[in-house]
């Protein structure tokens, strides 16, 4: 740790204040509100950086208002000629040194995290048999859907991220379409996801979403990436470890044993959803449309609608309605009659992790 | 100083190109947009080198396969030599020598007409093997950076050709001398381009 | 020829003003330009903060909200804000060092004439309903992605805007080194003259690479070419980084004539020399070459590994300092001056506590692990607003309300300017102040609409209400300007009483070859000296008056951009029409005949005599009794 950041009297005195300040946000997106090392870190970075900031305006403010109100014309008299100062060299040798002193407090730990929040070496690295050591998550994200796959485990999920709690967690980012940019504002920074190359970084998750609002953290896309950029959300579910890999186990097993709560309704899928969605959690990314396994555990319908069936209903009649740009096709009476279309809700919403 | 004044060689300024402000505004401008240029090629530049050799998949042209140096040795002397024509252009341009100056530029330019034919040949010789503007990122880059500079060169002949049918009857004067000059300050500009074009694309292109 | 032998009427008036190459009347073009542009993209805005004043709002469509953005951004930037300083720089900057206009004014007018048909190019797309929807920085994935013809009215429009540009940034700079009067040196020049440099410099420097990526932008769109498609080997980052090469120096550009303009209305109404003047023009140079060494900023969250983002973070850093050196040169300025708040004075003191809060969420983000959250949030929509709107649009209201004597003969309402001013002030601050606490709790800029229960509504909601203001303020000003021309009621030389440079010592409106005589420069604040000498004639001539070479006007240069903006058509609609392509061979040839034509017919100018002269100085000194 930096020697310029033991300073915690001085840090819980601004934090107070810029809480109370500043109000805080909602728990599950706040960047006050961290909830794991990396936001923390930059939270810390952030607490820094305002401190040193709401000097300089508190300096600039000062001079400004003394001189405002010392040497107004109407105080001074019209004819008053004052005197034609050139400059003064100690005044501007003071002004430029104070400022580079200050940065150079922000400047340094700006550089250690920047190192810090940078490091992926741990990512490769495996034990004696040869697993990896971390758990890792390939991202793809895509015309309006995130696609989350866990090499690992061998298993795919979409929309809704799954990790578990108190470890770093490795991400793969990518985009399939356009660029994209990941972002879990109370867990962590962005980066973008470009359409060349895979960029990488960690996050950890430091608190369980269960007592969250809707028992989620809420990840946003950060890149304009065509109309719909403000309905690309996704959620995060973080869980104890041991939750974790049951829901991993419960994730591989609906390949064999898939959930059928109404058997019309699979029919219906099979015949008009299945060639975009699977609904086995065990696969690779690279789908047409979101990997539906785990659709009834998702605490939204599309991303961003409430998960229910008259929503999820509502979706496949008119999805350019509510997602204009993207690309799965509507579905119309024809094509789906209304009776099928409640089967296959009921259906897509059994589709549940068993635990 | 009168635009219109006669002038003979032992009246003509020592540096007719900058002689009056018009003359001095368009002789520190003309460098000016030669300090813009030169960016303008930096960038192209910087993409051809990130660009190279990239394409689709299985693409099958790689910059060692498809330069022949002795063409591009042949265009670079081309140019490189009406390089020198124009400075002796600008040598008679200085001794008030209207009748050589034509001359030698007109030299100037046959030398760089040839360069552009030779760069047409060299064009239409990579489409006929299939490497067209469209077939890859490396071939945008390539035809982009050396199609730019191949248009200067262009855009340098047409304006020298007016110049010197323009003013053939009229002789040299304050108001077209720095027209002249601004063209040999241009010529040895693009030439200057070519080395660079020269050394990254071709022979990095090659060797390296 | 003005005052000379003016024809009147309706269409010689009109022709005049198309063919004119005088400094001043193009500076006007490009002021009242500017104004229109900036009403579109105002109205634009103030769309995009109706959109956004509920969640879940409709009123306009996803695609739509993201063509405003789009042109919101675009049309404030490049056709707005530029062209407004460039009013200033033209009409001002010339008669400040004393010169009879600029170096060439034939390439004035035509870069004028560039912005104008740029400007109305780009528009047109919401004729065609294919509107620029890509963000003003067109990413390249999302650019090459967006169908129509959005994208290319914006690469083909910026082209030709950009074009002209990179014309005045020229003739400026060409201006500054060649025609300073007499002992007008460079350490004499005033600020607003040498930020006026710095800023051309880095037009100079800043616009090739633009031109060169939106070239590539349009090939790869209109043209088959691969840049951008990394399908075909191409790279989208190269995109970014030829964007921001262009586009970091940009916000310089924008900012130091603002700088520039306060410097200016803080030593006059302050009745006091500027601070530390030499400290200043260093500060400007060096913020002029720190700006092109910090682009990678804005691609923090790109992955350009640790290393990179260090080293620009600490370079960022850097800026600050010259930038805190001018603000305290400035405090120091008004400080043991003589106040006096006009509507200039105003703008500038309202200026500093805003741009100082710009200045420091600036260097905020230039910590890199923080600007992981703050990048692409709420957050840099409040920030980059506090620099352009607290910095560039204050800079520009100051400069429009302390120079319309100069530029027009008239004074603009002083208490409507005071109006103008506490409307649009508070508004601005209502409305992006709050914005960086939106960025904080995770509301991502460019966004249509957003869900409800987020904790986001009632800030959005107060920023709505402040965008009302300014745009209340806006009207004022309007109104002002209104009631101003029609009144029409003429001033003298100096009608704030306070001038010190150049242009206070000639009548206002100037006479259209400015000075009589060259004038002799002595010193820093030109006529503040000859005020305290006592000097009744207000300016020391360097020459007696002898006949004055001007040049004539010509309709050549907006006929060759006529040309360009045919030929942009041309361009876009190639692929799919027969005419296309023939429509692009015309407008070249059309604009590359007319440009044959200037160079082959010579123009050699005319002479005013020194008896016209004469009489023309003693009619204007009859007028004034």
């Amino acid at each position: 740790m930096i020697k310029g950041l033991k300073k915690w009297r001085l840090f819980s005195l601004l934090a107070v204040f810029a809480l109370f300040m500043a109000g805080c946000g909602n728990e599950e997106i706040s960047t006050f509100q961290p909830a794991g090392q990396v936001a923390n870190d930059q939270f810390k970075l952030l607490l820094l950086a305002s401190g040193i900031m709401l000097l300089v305006i508190i300096v600039v403010v000062i001079i400004y208002t003394v001189a405002l109100f010392r040497f107004r014309r109407s105080k001074l008299g019209e004819d008053h000629i004052p005197e034609q100062v050139e400059g003064s060299h100690t005044l501007e040798l003071l002004w430029t040194f104070i400022p580079i002193v200050l940065l150079l407090i922000l400047a340094i730990p700006t550089v250690h995290y920047t190192y810090k929040l940078g490091d992926v070496k741990a990512m490769e690295a495996v034990d004696d048999d040869g697993n990896a050591e971390n758990l890792v998550v390939d991202v793809t994200a895509k015309l309006y859907w995130w696609e989350f796959e866990y090499p690992d485990l061998g298993i795919v999920t979409a929309q809704e991220l799954v990790v578990p709690t108190d470890e770093k967690v490795y991400f793969n980012l990518i985009a399939a379409d356009v660029k994209h940019s990941f972002w879990i504002p109370s867990v962590g920074g962005k980066l973008d996801t470009n359409v060349e190359n895979v960029n990488k970084f960690y996050l950890s998750f430091e608190k369980e979403s269960e007592g969250l609002k809707d028992g989620v953290f809420y990840g946003k896309c950060a890149e304009l990436c065509g109309p719909s950029h403000a309905l690309m959300d996704f959620k995060v579910k973080t869980l104890p470890r041991d939750q974790f890999d049951s829901w991993v186990a419960g994730m591989q097993e609906t390949a064999e044993e898939p959930v059928v709560a109404n058997a019309d309704g699979e029919e219906v899928f099979s015949q008009s959803c299945i060639g975009c969605h699977a609904v086995s959690g065990v696969g690779e990314s690279g789908a047409q449309g979101p990997n539906l396994a785990s659709f009834g555990d998702r605490n939204r319908v599309a991303g961003f609608l409430e998960h229910d069936e008259e929503n999820l209903k509502d979706w496949i009649r008119d999805t350019q309605k509510h997602k204009p740009g993207n690309t799965m096709p509507s579905f119309s009476k024809d094509q789906i009659s209304d009776e099928d279309l409640d089967a296959l809700a009921e259906y897509l919403m059994g589709l549940k992790v068993a635990k | 100083m009168d635009l219109n004044t006669k002038f003979t060689p032992e009246t003509w300024p020592a540096h007719p190109e900058r002689a009056t402000l018009e003359a001095k505004n368009k002789f520190v401008g003309f460098w000016l947009f030669l300090g813009g240029e030169t960016i303008l090629f930096a960038t192209l530049f910087a993409t051809y080198m990130a660009l190279k050799n990239k394409g689709p998949s299985g693409f099958g042209f790689t910059t060692q396969e498809l330069y022949t140096l002795p063409l591009v040795f042949v265009m670079t002397m081309l140019l490189l030599t009406s390089s020198l024509t124009s400075v002796y252009a600008m040598y008679h341009l200085k001794s008030f020598n209207f009748k050589k100056m034509q001359l030698w530029l007109g030299i100037t330019a046959l030398l760089g007409l040839g360069f552009l034919m030779l760069e047409v040949y060299e064009f239409s010789h990579y489409v006929q093997l299939g490497f067209t503007f469209s077939n890859s990122a490396f071939s945008s880059a390539f035809y982009t950076l050396v199609g730019t500079h191949g248009f200067h060169v262009a855009v340098g002949l047409v304006w020298i050709t007016l110049l010197i049918f323009r003013n053939s009857k009229r002789g040299l004067n304050l108001y077209n001398a720095t027209k002249y000059y601004t063209f040999s300050l241009y010529w040895h500009f693009i030439d200057v381009v070519w080395v660079f074009i020269f050394t990254v694309v071709y022979l990095m292109g090659v060797i390296g | 020829m003005s005052s000379v032998a003016q024809k009147s009427g309706f269409g010689a008036t009109l022709w005049d003003w198309l063919t004119t190459v005088d400094h001043k009347k193009i500076g006007i073009l490009y002021l009242l330009g500017g104004l229109f542009f900036f009403v579109l993209g105002g109205i634009e805005a103030m769309i995009i903060r109706l959109q956004l004043i509920t969640p879940n709002n409709d009123l306009v469509s996803a695609g739509l909200f993201n063509d405003l953005i789009t042109m919101h951004g675009t049309t404030m930037i490049f056709l707005a804000a530029m062209p407004m300083l460039f009013g200033f720089m033209n009409a001002i900057m010339p008669l400040q060092i004393g010169a009879r206009d600029v170096a060439f004014p034939f390439i004035n007018s035509l870069g004028f004439w560039m912005f104008a048909f740029g400007g109305l190019f780009l528009n047109i797309s919401w004729l065609f309903g294919e509107v620029p929807d890509a963000g003003w920085t067109s990413y390249a994935s999302l650019s090459l992605h967006s169908p129509g013809h959005g994208i290319d009215f914006y690469a083909i429009g910026l082209q030709i805007a950009g074009g002209g540009t990179l014309m005045a940034g020229i003739n400026f700079l060409v201006t500054i080194i060649n025609m300073r009067a007499p002992g007008m040196t460079y350490m004499r020049m005033p600020l607003f003259t040498w930020t006026t440099f710095v800023a051309s410099a880095m037009i100079l420097f800043a616009f090739p690479p633009l031109t060169i990526g939106l070239f590539f932008l349009t090939f790869d769109r209109m043209f088959g070419g691969n840049f951008f498609d990394h399908t075909m080997g191409g790279n989208t980052i190269i995109w970014e980084h030829i964007f921001w090469i262009f586009g970091h120096p940009e916000v310089y550009i924008l900012i130091l004539p603002a700088f520039g303009i306060f410097s200016e209305v803080f030593s006059v109404f302050a009745r006091k020399r500027l601070f530390g003047y030499t400290a200043m023009v260093f500060a400007t140079v060096l913020i002029g070459f720190l700006g092109f060494m910090v682009w990678a900023h804005h691609m923090f969250t790109v992955g350009l590994g640790p290393t990179a983002n260090a080293i620009f973070a600490v370079a960022t850093m850097a800026i600050a300092v010259p930038t805190g050196v001018k603000i305290f040169n400035w405090l120091l300025t008004i400080w043991g001056g003589s106040i006096k708040v006009t509507t200039p004075m105003l703008y500038a003191l309202g200026f500093i506590p805003s741009f100082v809060m710009g200045g420091v969420t600036g260097v905020m983000q230039g910590a890199a692990p923080l600007d992981y959250q703050l990048h692409d949030s709420y957050f840099i929509v409040a920030h980059f607003h506090y620099v352009i709107v607290g910095g560039v649009v204050l800079a520009i209201f100051a400069g429009l309300h302390y120079w319309w004597p100069k530029m027009f003969g008239t004074m603009l309402n002083e208490l409507l300017g005071k109006i103008t001013f506490v409307f649009f002030f508070v508004g601005f601050h209502l409305t992006f102040l709050i914005q960086h606490w939106l960025g904080f709790w995770g509301m991502p800029r460019r966004v249509w609409t957003f869900m409800d229960g987020q904790g986001w509504n009632l800030a959005n909601f107060v920023s709505t209400i402040g965008a009302l203001s300014m745009a209340i303020g806006f009207t004022v000003m309007v109104i002002n300007i209104i009631m101003t021309t029609i009144k029409n009621e003429r001033v003298g030389n100096d009608p704030w009483g306070d001038g010190r440079t150049l242009e206070w010592a000639i009548p206002s409106p100037p006479p259209f070859y400015n000075f009589p005589a060259t004038p002799l420069v002595r010193g820093l604040d030109t006529l503040w000296i000859e005020k305290m000498e006592g000097s009744k004639e207000m300016i020391t001539p360097a020459e007696p008056i002898t006949d004055i070479h001007m040049p004539h006007g010509s309709i050549i240069p907006m006929l060759m951009t006529l040309g360009l903006f045919i030929a942009g058509f041309g361009a876009m609609f190639h692929q799919e029409t027969s005419w296309g392509l023939g429509v692009l061979i015309f407008g070249l040839a059309f604009t590359f005949v007319t440009m044959a034509i200037r160079s082959l017919k010579d123009d050699l100018g005319y002479y005013v005599t020194k008896e016209q002269i004469l009489q023309d100085q003693e009619n204007i000194k009859r007028g004034r009794n």
